[in-house]
């Protein structure tokens, strides 16, 4: 490879707290030997060929905390390579795998098969996360410490909850010995039971059963109750109503944990949903507009730690279905920095701390080298255009799915080339 | 309310999906035209030929014995071919999914779809999908159009208009799609609207369709003109909504003693089919000066004739 050189682009990375106009050389092995506004034509030898970024922004490659890869088993709506590649034109070269596969990511041997897969079908960084309990059935644990000397660095049910609070104070006693990342989905199932969209107004106009914020709550509590004393790595995946925020700053000085948010619940609302439109059936569902604006400040205020894509690649076969019978979930990791865009734009959120939440703040909760842009690392990072505007296409979208819940929508900011390893591997 | 029918007023959906997609001159169109045809169905001879060389396709997802047979016999009587399908033993069963079978059904060439689905939105999803009208028959907990406006039509058959007419709608609102569309259809006509209903059957929210709720019967039903009543959906009902059925009774069965508080002449009203000594006194159901709940199925004929005719031009 040979050496790289950038200038004049607005590099933040809030891990090493750059936020400045400056240069970035990659060197012959893809790793970063220099950054900041020090490196600029003055010591940059002559001879060697310079790009000129003219202002465009340099972000670290994205970390994704919160993706459905499809393999095993779901291959026909997203495989590693398709994945990677929708990651990649969205700035995204880091993704933690859901383990709700077929089999289900449970066992050390099923780790071994898809760790092989990932490095050989992958172009990013893929970490999978194993099930916390065995089959995802909510009943036993799975072995937490074998499957982390495989290589595992967070353990969740991905779309579903820990109900049982015995087996949960357990998993967090065994997760606490280990030193292991849990990563729960909050949602009661008894309040949830048989809901499609928030419950509200929106429900009862569509005849449809609604998802009380009440049922996210209740698990949101009983976690963090149980936390106060049984001190583990506690992440609550996604959150989507005002009265969540509430209670984590509530609990915020009392005990540790972190907090996670999905882009559809930062950018959309219930009324969203119109006339039965089954890509935006989400889980948790989107909420009314008062709860989003919420979402939006804890994410302001760092309340909310980090934002995901929920990327959920589903077939057109599953979509087109009454929206009882319709799968739950978005395809949305190419759109993700894209989108999040928007609060920058629109001015609720300061450029900086969408940064962090998209790229060092995962990082620093999984405890992965990743997601920063520090000298020596691996250079993983992406070129912005912060205010190309464009349009989205669900035909254009490269991901094998589909299913995006932002169809049509006008969108300020675009990727324009992707780098893992200081290799470019996307350029518009 | 009612004008004349005035040919140069036309429907403005190619659909009958909802109420809420009506304007009140697509109701006046609808109601007017029902009107025509309840002599008809009185009269010896019952047949026209205004639908002669019409498909219609009856797409009956759940069991329903009024519905169907009412919508079979508008179309029989205005001279079109009529199919119906239980769709409970065919290709759904086998996997097939309810897009598909319109696409196969489009094929056929019908001229109108009726179709009742368990569950909400499947007629908006249908329509999208074939060329021909449809007319819902009951969507989930959605809506059921046509019902609204039979109900309608018996209103107005005995106290000659709605507006201002102060009507209550008793029971199992969460799950009634019945409830849905008359609520939307009897505030578009200018009638006071009550809803009764323990916290466990009151949808969220309902208010603001701008109806007043009330958890208490007796108080629900002061001097109302039309007591509504429903059926308790135990099919729909997933989980412990209520205790047992002699408590709903007790607090939300209509008795002589509730009726008492709604006015002399108030009028009952039922969509069927009645669980009678569940949710209503079997005597009261029976009562002729007090119950319309015959009238009612002998003017959903009319009703669905009207629709049948609007929408298949």
């Amino acid at each position: 490879m040979k050496k790289q050189y950038f200038i004049n682009a607005n590099i933040i990375d809030p891990h090493n707290s750059i936020n400045e106009n400056g240069g970035l050389i990659i060197d012959e092995n893809g790793l970063i030997e220099a950054i900041g506004k020090k490196v600029n034509t003055n010591n940059i030898p002559s001879r060697e060929k310079v790009i000129d970024l003219k202002g465009k922004h340099i972000f670290p490659g994205l970390v994704d905390m919160r993706v459905f890869a499809g393999e095993p088993g779901y291959e026909y709506k997203e495989n590693f390579r398709t994945l990677s590649n929708a990651a990649l034109a969205g700035g995204v070269t880091s993704v933690v795998t859901m383990p709700n596969t077929d089999p289900i990511i449970d066992n050390v041997s099923i780790v071994d098969f898809l760790k092989r897969r990932g490095r050989d079908k992958s172009k990013i960084n893929v970490f999978p996360s194993a099930a916390l309990t065995k089959n995802i059935e909510g009943l036993s644990m799975t072995e937490f410490g074998l499957l982390q000397s495989r290589g595992i660095i967070a353990f969740t049910d991905g779309i579903k909850t820990i109900q049982n609070t015995r087996l949960m104070s357990r998993i967090m006693n065994s997760a606490k010995d280990l030193g292991t990342l849990i990563m729960q989905h909050a949602e009661d199932y008894d309040l949830s039971k048989n809901g499609m969209i928030n419950s509200g107004i929106i429900a009862t106009k569509l005849g449809l059963s609604g998802i009380p914020a009440v049922a996210e709550r209740i698990i949101i509590e009983r976690d963090l109750t149980l936390l106060e004393n049984i001190k583990c790595r506690y992440h609550i995946s996604q959150i989507s109503a005002a009265k969540s925020v509430e209670i984590i700053n509530e609990r915020k000085d009392k005990v540790k944990f972190t907090t996670g948010v999905s882009i559809n619940n930062l950018s959309l609302n219930e009324n969203d949903i119109g006339d039965f439109r089954t890509f935006l059936k989400l889980s948790p569902p989107l909420r009314t507009e008062e709860d989003r604006i919420v979402l939006v400040q804890g994410l302001k205020d760092e309340t909310i730690d980090v934002i995901v894509s929920d990327h959920k690649p589903e077939d057109e076969e599953q979509k087109r279905l009454t929206f009882a019978q319709a799968a739950t979930g978005a395809s949305g990791i190419e759109t993700l920095l894209s989108l999040s865009l928007e609060l920058h734009h629109n001015g609720s959120v300061k450029l900086e701390t969408i940064i962090k939440a998209l790229t060092s703040n995962p990082a620093k909760i999984l405890k992965i080298n990743k997601g920063n842009l520090s000298v020596s690392n691996e250079a993983d990072f992406c070129i912005v255009d912060i205010d190309k505007p464009w349009v989205v296409k669900k035909d254009k979208l490269v991901s094998k799915s589909k299913n995006t819940s932002i169809e049509d929508k006008k969108l300020q900011g675009k990727v324009t080339n992707t780098f893992v390893k200081g290799e470019e591997l996307f350029k518009l | 309310m009612a004008t004349k029918t005035n040919k140069a007023i036309k429907i403005s959906q190619k659909h009958l999906l909802g109420i809420q997609d009506l304007s009140i001159n697509d109701v006046n169109l609808i109601l007017d035209e029902s009107k025509t045809f309840i002599k008809l169905n009185q009269s010896k001879n019952k047949k026209l030929n205004v639908l002669n060389g019409k498909t219609q396709i009856n797409l009956f997802f759940e069991p329903s014995t009024r519905t169907q047979s009412s919508f079979e016999l508008a179309g029989k009587r205005l001279g079109a071919d009529v199919m119906s399908m239980n769709m409970s033993n065919s290709a759904i069963k086998k996997g097939e999914t309810l897009i598909d079978t319109a696409m196969t059904l489009n094929a056929m060439h019908p001229d109108i779809i009726v179709i009742r689905h368990q569950d909400s939105g499947a007629c908006n999803l249908l329509s999208q999908k074939v060329n021909c009208a449809v007319l819902n028959a009951g969507d989930g907990s959605r809506e059921h159009p046509t019902q609204a406006l039979l109900d309608a039509l018996t209103i107005i058959n005995r106290k000659e208009k709605i507006e201002g007419l102060r009507i209550a709608i008793c029971g199992d609102i969460t799950h009634s799609r019945v409830a849905r569309s008359n609520i939307y259809l009897l505030n578009m006509l200018g009638a006071e609207v009550n809803i009764i209903a323990p916290s466990n059957l009151m949808p969220k929210e309902i208010e603001k369709f701008g109806v007043n709720t009330f958890t208490n019967m007796k108080k629900g039903l002061k001097d109302c003109d039309i007591v509504m009543m429903l059926r308790l959906q135990n099919e729909r009902m997933t989980s412990s909504f209520l205790s047992s059925n002699r408590e709903y009774y007790e607090y939300y069965g209509l008795t002589p003693d509730k009726l008492s508080h709604a006015k002399e002449d108030a009028l009952i009203m039922h969509p069927g089919p009645m669980n009678r000594g569940i949710e209503i006194d079997t005597k009261l159901a029976d009562d002729i000066n007090r119950s319309v709940i015959k009238e009612q199925v002998e003017l959903g004929v009319a009703v669905r004739m009207a629709c049948l005719k609007i929408f298949c031009e």
